[in-house]
Formats: C-alpha cells, sequence, structure tokens
C-alpha cells in the first residue's frame, strides 16, 4: 500500500481536492499539513471528490469541510460522529470522514467517540489533537496536561491526567488506530489513505500544534518518532500503549471485525406491512 | 353517545396481565365487528406497580373514554387507590373483584357500584396453568354479550405461535370465565349490536405514525427508548429492514437526531421518535436543520412535564418548545395528529412537508394517542409521499441555498457531481459559505421564513366541523373528547364549531380567523397546565372577546362531559 500510495501522491493533482476557501487557522497551524496529507491521501486512492463527505462539529480543525471540495457538512459541536454515522450507515457507497479536534471529540462528543468505537460504522475519524481549545482563545482540553497554567481558565493547572484517546479508543473496541503528526505529511498521508482503505471504523489521532495558543508545541518536531507496528492483538497494543510518551507514531492497531449494517435489500412492501392491520373476522 | 358505548376497565398489580387482557378483549370486540379503544394508565415501576386498560366499545367508531365505567374488573386492588381520580364510578356501575385480594378501597367503596365476587385466584389454584388475567377475559367478554366462540378464536390467534400447551391453558381459562359469568346477574348496560361489516383496523397511535413514516417514504431512523414513544421505535426496528430501510439504536438523543441529519444529507427520509426530555436534548440539533435546510422528523410523544414528569401519561405541554425551541430564529414545522387513525396521515404530511420545505417537522403526539390501541375505520390510502426538490444544474453556476420566490432552493445530495457544497450551521450565503455579514444572516432568515410562508399548506392545516356561533378549538388528543361533547351537545339540538388544529406551525391565522369568524362565545381546550396553546394563538391572532380556556394538565384527561359543561357554562355566561 505506501509504496503505491507515495507513487499515486507524485502523480495526482492533489489541488482538485482542494476548494478556493481561505482557512481561518492562525499561520504556523498544524491543520494546514493535515489539510494537505488529507487531499493527497483522497487523491492517491483516486476517489471522487462528489463520493466523498466530510463532516464535522465546531472547533478550528471542524471548519476544514469546507477547504475541501467534497461534500461537506459543518454541524454542532461534538456532534462529528453520530452525523456521520447516519449518513455513512445510509449511503454505503460513500467515503465518509468525520473531523475535528480534541475538545469536540473527547470532550462534549466523548460518549459518541465511545460508541463509535463500539458501533464499528464503516467511516474514518481524525482527531486533529493540538491538547488546547483554540476557536475559544486557549482553554485546557481534555488531552492538555495536568499542569498547564497557560489558561486563564485553569490557572493553577487541570489537576486532572489527560484523556488518552488511543487507550479509549482500543479499549472502546475501535478496529484500527493509529497517530500520526501533521508536519510528516508523507506519513500522515499514508496513514490517512490506509485508514480511509480500511473497512470498518478507523480512528487517527493527529498531533496537530496549536503555536497561537501553545508556542512550546513547535518542540513537537523533535519528540515525535515513529514506533508503532500494526498488531491485531490486544494485549500486544496494550503493551505498546504502556510504553508510549504520547508522540509515538504508526498504525498500533488494525483488526477487522464486522461492521454496523448498513440498509438491506427490501423483502417485502408497505402495503403488505399496512395489511396486517386489518381485523380478522 | 354515553349510551351507545360500553366503558370497562381491568386494573391490577404491573405484571399481572391487565394490558394483554384489555388488549385481547378489543382484539375479540373487534372481531365482532364492533369499534373500540384501549387507553394505558401505569404506574413508573416496571413490575409491581398498579396498571389499569381502559376499554370503551361500541357500534360507532369511538376514540376517546366516557366519563364514568360501566364494568371495573379488578384483579388485584394493588395501588388501586391512585385511579381515583380517573375511574368514574357510580350507582349502575358493576365492580367483579376476587374476595382473596382483600377489601375494595375507600373509593370504590363509596361509589355506590355494585361489587361482585368472583374468587378468580382460587380458580388459578384449582386449574393448573390457568391464569387469572384469561379468565377475566373470558369473564368480561361472556358477560359484556361478546361472541364466546370469536373469544376464543382471538385468543388461539394471539398465542398460536407459542405453542398448543399455552393454547389449551388459555382455553381453559376463557371457559372457566365464561362460566363464571353465567352465574353473575344481569348488566344493567348492555353492549351495543355490531354495525355492519366495514373494513376496519387494529392500531395503536404509536404503530400508526411508524406506518405513516413509511407510507411516506422515511427509510432511516436514529433512536433512543423512552417512555411512551419507545413502540414507534420497536415497530420501525421491524419493518424499517424489511423495506430496505434501516434503524439504529443510538447512544442518546443528541445522537439519534444527529444520525438522522446525516442520512437526511445524504437524499434518505429519516425521522426519530422520543419524548419530552429527550426533545429537550434534541433542541439545540433542530436549530442546525433549521439553518442547514436538512429535512427530518421528529415525533415527540408527550408525557407529563416539566423534566422526568410522568412518563407513563399523558399531557398537552412541549408545544411551546416545539414551536419555540433552539435559539436563534429557527423556523420549522410543528403538527398534531388529533386521532389514532390521523397518526398515519398527519406522519405522512409531516415527512412530505419537511421534505418539501427542507425544513424540520416536530409531530406532537401524546401518551393517550400513542399508547392507545383501537379498533377504527381503516385510514385513508396513502397522499402523502417525501418529495425534495433535487438540483438539476450542478455546474458553476449551482449554489445550494440560492434565494428564490417561494424560498426553496434546489438542493444536492453525495454522489452528484458537480454539487459538493458544505452544509453548516454557520450563518452562510447562497453557496454555503459561511458568513458573519448582516445582510447575507438576514437575506437567508427571510428566505427560510418564506419558504414556510409561501407554501401552500392546503385544508389539511385544521379539521373544522360543525356551525354556529359557539366554537370548541382545540389540537392534537384533546380533540376527540371535544368531538363527542360537540356530538353530544348537537344531539341536544345546540350547534356548536369544532376546530381542530392539526399544523400548529407555521400557523394559518388567516383561515383560522375566517374560521372564527362567526364564533361568539368559544372555548379553548388543551391539556396544560400554563395555557401553552392559548398563549401561542392570542400572540398571532385576536380571539373572540368572549373567549375561555379550560386548561389542566395532565394526567387526568378532559372528558368530553367536562368539555360539554363548559360549553354550556359558556353560553350561560353571557346569557347572565
Amino acid at each position: 500500500m505506501s509504496s503505491a500510495v507515495e507513487k499515486q501522491i507524485s502523480i495526482l493533482g492533489h489541488k482538485d481536492f482542494k476548494s478556493d476557501y481561505k482557512p481561518v487557522w492562525c499561520a504556523g497551524c498544524g491543520d494546514f499539513g493535515v489539510l494537505n496529507a488529507l487531499t493527497k491521501a483522497m487523491a492517491a486512492l483516486e476517489l471522487q471528490p462528489e463520493n466523498v463527505a466530510m463532516i464535522a462539529g465546531i472547533g478550528c480543525s471542524s471548519r476544514i469541510p469546507a477547504y475541501t471540495s467534497v461534500y461537506g457538512f459543518h454541524g454542532v459541536h461534538g456532534r462529528a460522529l453520530p452525523l456521520a454515522a447516519g449518513l455513512a450507515i445510509s449511503r454505503p457507497d460513500l467515503t465518509v470522514i468525520a473531523t475535528g479536534g480534541d475538545g469536540d471529540g473527547f470532550s462534549i462528543g466523548g460518549n459518541h467517540f465511545l460508541h463509535a468505537c463500539r458501533r464499528n460504522v464503516d467511516m474514518t475519524y481524525l482527531v486533529m489533537d493540538n491538547t488546547v481549545y483554540g476557536m475559544t482563545k486557549g482553554q485546557a482540553s481534555p488531552t492538555t496536561e495536568c499542569d498547564w497554567t497557560g489558561s486563564k481558565l485553569s490557572p493553577q493547572g487541570t489537576g486532572q491526567p489527560p484523556l488518552q484517546p488511543l487507550e479509549i479508543a482500543l479499549a472502546a473496541g475501535a478496529p484500527y488506530i493509529a497517530r500520526a503528526f501533521s508536519n510528516s505529511p508523507n506519513d500522515l498521508a499514508r496513514t490517512m489513505a490506509e485508514a480511509l482503505s480500511f473497512r470498518g471504523f478507523s480512528f487517527v489521532q493527529i498531533l496537530s500544534p496549536c503555536i497561537t495558543f501553545r508556542p512550546d508545541q513547535l518542540g513537537w518536531k523533535k519528540r515525535v518518532h515513529a514506533g508503532f507496528e500494526a498488531t491485531d492483538n490486544r494485549a500486544a497494543a496494550f503493551a505498546a500503549l504502556a510504553d508510549d510518551d504520547g508522540f509515538t507514531t504508526g498504525t498500533l492497531y488494525r483488526a477487522p471485525r464486522p461492521c454496523h449494517a448498513s440498509a438491506r435489500a427490501e423483502e417485502t412492501t408497505v402495503q403488505a406491512i399496512q395489511d396486517q392491520f386489518g381485523v380478522k373476522t | 353517545m354515553s349510551s351507545d358505548s360500553l366503558s370497562l376497565a381491568l386494573i391490577g398489580s404491573g405484571g399481572a396481565g391487565v394490558m394483554t387482557a384489555g388488549q385481547t378483549l378489543l382484539d375479540a370486540a373487534a372481531a365482532c365487528g364492533l369499534y373500540g379503544l384501549m387507553t394505558r394508565a401505569t404506574g413508573p415501576q416496571i413490575r409491581g406497580g398498579e396498571a389499569a386498560a381502559i376499554l370503551r366499545l361500541s357500534s360507532e367508531p369511538v376514540e376517546c373514554q366516557d366519563d364514568r365505567l360501566d364494568v371495573l374488573l379488578a384483579i388485584d386492588w394493588n395501588k388501586a387507590e391512585r385511579f381515583a381520580d380517573e375511574l368514574i364510578l357510580d350507582a349502575n356501575s358493576r365492580i367483579i373483584a376476587d374476595p382473596g385480594q382483600g377489601q375494595a378501597p375507600e373509593w370504590v367503596r363509596t361509589s355506590g357500584a355494585r361489587v361482585l365476587d368472583v374468587p378468580l385466584s382460587e380458580l388459578v389454584k384449582n386449574h393448573r396453568g390457568t391464569r387469572a388475567n384469561t379468565i377475566a377475559v373470558g369473564l368480561l367478554s361472556h358477560w359484556i354479550g361478546l361472541d364466546n366462540a370469536r373469544t376464543e378464536n382471538t385468543v388461539r390467534g394471539i398465542l398460536e405461535s407459542k405453542g398448543a400447551r399455552l393454547v389449551d391453558a388459555a382455553i381453559a381459562g376463557l371457559q372457566l370465565g365464561f362460566s363464571q359469568a353465567r352465574e353473575l346477574p344481569e348488566l344493567p348496560q348492555t353492549l351495543p349490536a355490531a354495525g355492519a361489516a366495514r373494513e376496519r383496523w387494529l392500531i395503536s397511535g404509536n404503530e400508526a405514525v411508524g406506518l405513516g413514516a413509511l407510507r411516506a417514504g422515511v427509510r432511516f431512523c436514529a433512536a433512543y427508548p423512552i417512555t411512551p414513544s419507545t413502540e414507534i421505535q420497536e415497530w420501525l426496528a421491524v419493518h424499517l429492514p424489511a423495506v430496505g430501510g434501516t434503524l439504529v439504536q443510538a447512544e442518546d438523543e443528541l445522537a439519534s437526531i444527529n444520525m438522522c441529519l446525516g442520512a437526511s444529507f445524504g437524499g434518505v427520509p429519516a425521522i426519530t421518535a422520543t419524548s419530552g426530555p429527550g426533545f429537550s436534548l434534541m433542541v439545540e440539533a433542530l436549530g442546525l436543520a433549521s439553518q442547514a435546510e436538512i429535512p427530518m422528523v421528529v415525533v415527540d410523544v408527550m408525557r407529563g412535564g416539566p423534566s422526568t414528569g410522568i412518563p407513563t401519561r399523558s399531557e398537552q405541554a412541549d408545544l411551546n418548545i416545539a414551536i419555540h425551541g433552539a435559539h436563534g430564529d429557527a423556523p420549522r414545522l410543528v403538527l398534531a395528529p388529533n386521532s389514532i387513525g390521523d397518526c398515519v396521515s398527519t406522519t405522512e404530511w409531516a415527512v412530505h412537508l419537511a421534505e418539501a420545505l427542507q425544513t424540520p417537522a416536530v409531530v406532537l403526539s401524546d401518551q393517550r394517542l400513542g399508547q392507545g390501541r383501537a379498533a377504527i375505520p381503516s385510514p385513508p390510502p396513502a397522499r402523502w409521499q417525501a418529495q425534495r426538490k433535487l438540483t438539476t444544474d450542478t455546474g458553476e453556476s449551482f449554489r445550494r441555498f440560492a434565494d428564490s420566490s417561494d424560498g426553496i432552493s434546489p438542493m444536492s445530495l453525495p454522489g452528484m457531481a458537480g454539487g459538493e457544497y458544505t452544509a453548516t450551521g454557520l450563518s452562510h450565503m447562497a453557496s454555503g459559505r459561511p458568513s458573519a455579514s448582516g445582510s447575507d444572516h438576514r437575506r437567508q432568515l427571510d428566505k427560510r421564513r418564506r419558504k414556510l410562508q409561501a407554501f401552500d399548506f392546503g385544508k389539511q392545516w385544521a379539521d373544522i366541523e360543525g356551525d354556529g356561533d359557539t366554537a370548541v378549538l382545540t389540537w392534537g388528543s384533546t380533540t376527540l373528547a371535544a368531538r363527542e361533547a360537540v356530538t353530544r351537545l348537537r344531539a341536544k339540538g345546540q350547534s356548536v364549531r369544532l376546530v381542530s388544529i392539526r399544523l400548529l406551525s407555521p400557523l394559518d391565522t388567516g383561515a383560522l380567523e375566517e374560521a372564527l369568524a362567526p364564533v361568539k362565545r368559544l372555548l379553548i381546550v388543551e391539556q396544560s397546565h400554563g395555557g401553552q396553546f392559548h398563549r401561542y394563538l392570542r400572540s398571532l391572532i385576536d380571539l373572540p372577546a368572549h373567549t375561555r380556556v379550560l386548561a389542566r394538565p395532565g394526567p387526568l384527561n378532559i372528558g368530553p362531559g367536562e368539555i360539554a359543561r363548559a360549553i354550556q357554562s359558556l353560553c350561560l355566561e353571557e346569557a347572565a
């Protein structure tokens, strides 16, 4: 897969997947790298824009659907996954991608994340994790370190351990789990292409720095390192996470299982169903 | 109408089989050519609480309970005092009770009703395999004059899939009941004779909503179980997949409605069903549906509120939130079926309107309609279909939210090349591109309001019956009692007009003013504590100077007799 992807990326113009909207993102935002990698991945997979739908909630990263030329739905805060699931279940012919940030996905949308992992609808969930709320100007998110004092809302730090998205996804039953870094565009595009091709619910945590509210994240470049090796063994995946410093990239877990059922063929008619109400005398 | 029908109630502990018995009796009566209605009243407990199945049987279609009972059968008296307000007995009522279950509660003893002893628990003990509720069915069925063979056939039909042993035991129970009934003195009130054989249905309001949705073309449902709406989901869970659709049991109501929006964005007509507390959670997405112009239908089977309220009992107090809930100006369609049969057509119409107008539609049913089950004349064939205006122009000039005189913008669906756009809850331009400009905001708000104002909803907006300068104005399930009140007064020579509004929002104020033009005395009837319907009407039109409001919270139903008395005192007030 990976060599094919690299070849395609060099041949196909990924710009066809971009819209002419100017992103609202700050200069230097990691989400630009995500957008680039995503359009490359879509081009590499030779998807048709009209057969792709990008679904998002609210937040900086959730603006991404409008920056692509595919169908998009920018919904309400935290509800990207149910929107995407409803679409993917009723339109299994489409490639459905849910996107968002750590606040949207793990805080207000946390319950949906758990159940999306369990439900296993055939779609991809990309979370641009910058461990901060950017759109509301710099508050702690569920993935923020407990001693980060950069927010006016938590001047003493949150005092809470950060949520571990990969551990949660694994515990909740997600069949495909990966982590990538927005500053490594080719690796990211490769991971995305793999996730998009996976049949089932694929989850990619993308470390995507917010240098406006977390300038310290410029240092992520030095901390990120490849390391996960795709396994279908849950125990091995949990073991890999036990040694993880939060900056290991790669596919952690890949274990296909039956997907949530989509619409079936018609077996009967509405008229036949209606006839059941008639009184038999 | 009172003299042409027979009213019965079966009560007992939750789990004693009261509902099954009531339903069997209704089915047997329908098989004998009668019409009838069964409503449920239960406590909040799953097992061991109080339960009542209240039935009314008649030779004519009947959809509201009478003001009093002819017969009350108590399998036991567990927490029966809780029914004192709603099971009204008098000297002509007959009570059947098991002396082994102790003394009847005070409200029964002081009613003047005659109590007849039947040792149900002893019979069960002496006849292995029988159950008290089956004996009760046999007893009531024979006593009120249903055909024993038809009752047996009905029971066979219900149980045939469960094996011969169960069927035999049930038939033995029925026969015990028949023979007990032969020992009893005759009822003062006889069962009306069956009318001419006409086609009729046995259906509950919740099933009727599900059927209406299927008939109109709904092929996706995501829902979270909540009393008293769950039967809609359960019914669709079986029948949606059979016609090529899908049902998802979502993790919560927020997911439910958003899944529906996702499916509908993809072009698949979608519905969710809930009750008050779940509806409150859905309100945010209702605003999104309005702003992003994604059609969908939410059925709110109302129960007592606010908050968790009374899950098992009826109220009409979600009107405010249905019409106004959600921040900003978020116009939507609000419809209310006014009978069990009308649940089919009104849900169909709601799907049709939502799709045609690319707007969310709320259907306000309630526990009384939803969990009520009736033998009714078969509803009219399907009239309304999901029909979405899709774009044929997906070129450069395509604008998803293009303005037009009717406000309806042709829509593109995923899969249509060139129609790509991003639906958004943000204020946007005609292209869908987000915009914070005041004029863009205003233009789209105008467009969304215009599409509701410019649409011709036709005569379906209300049921208007009768004439005269006195009128009853109501909506939803209270229509049933109001209609009967009007019928009773008409039988006495008094002409009263009934106006039951089906399309609550947008309200056709012109047509309503026309309907009320000759009206000098108006009674507004609604099952809410704060008079929500009355306030809503007053905010939109001038009501006749002589307007009175009969508003009461649930769960005590407003009965036909009470409405008839209120109309009469309205007329007397003016005379004085």
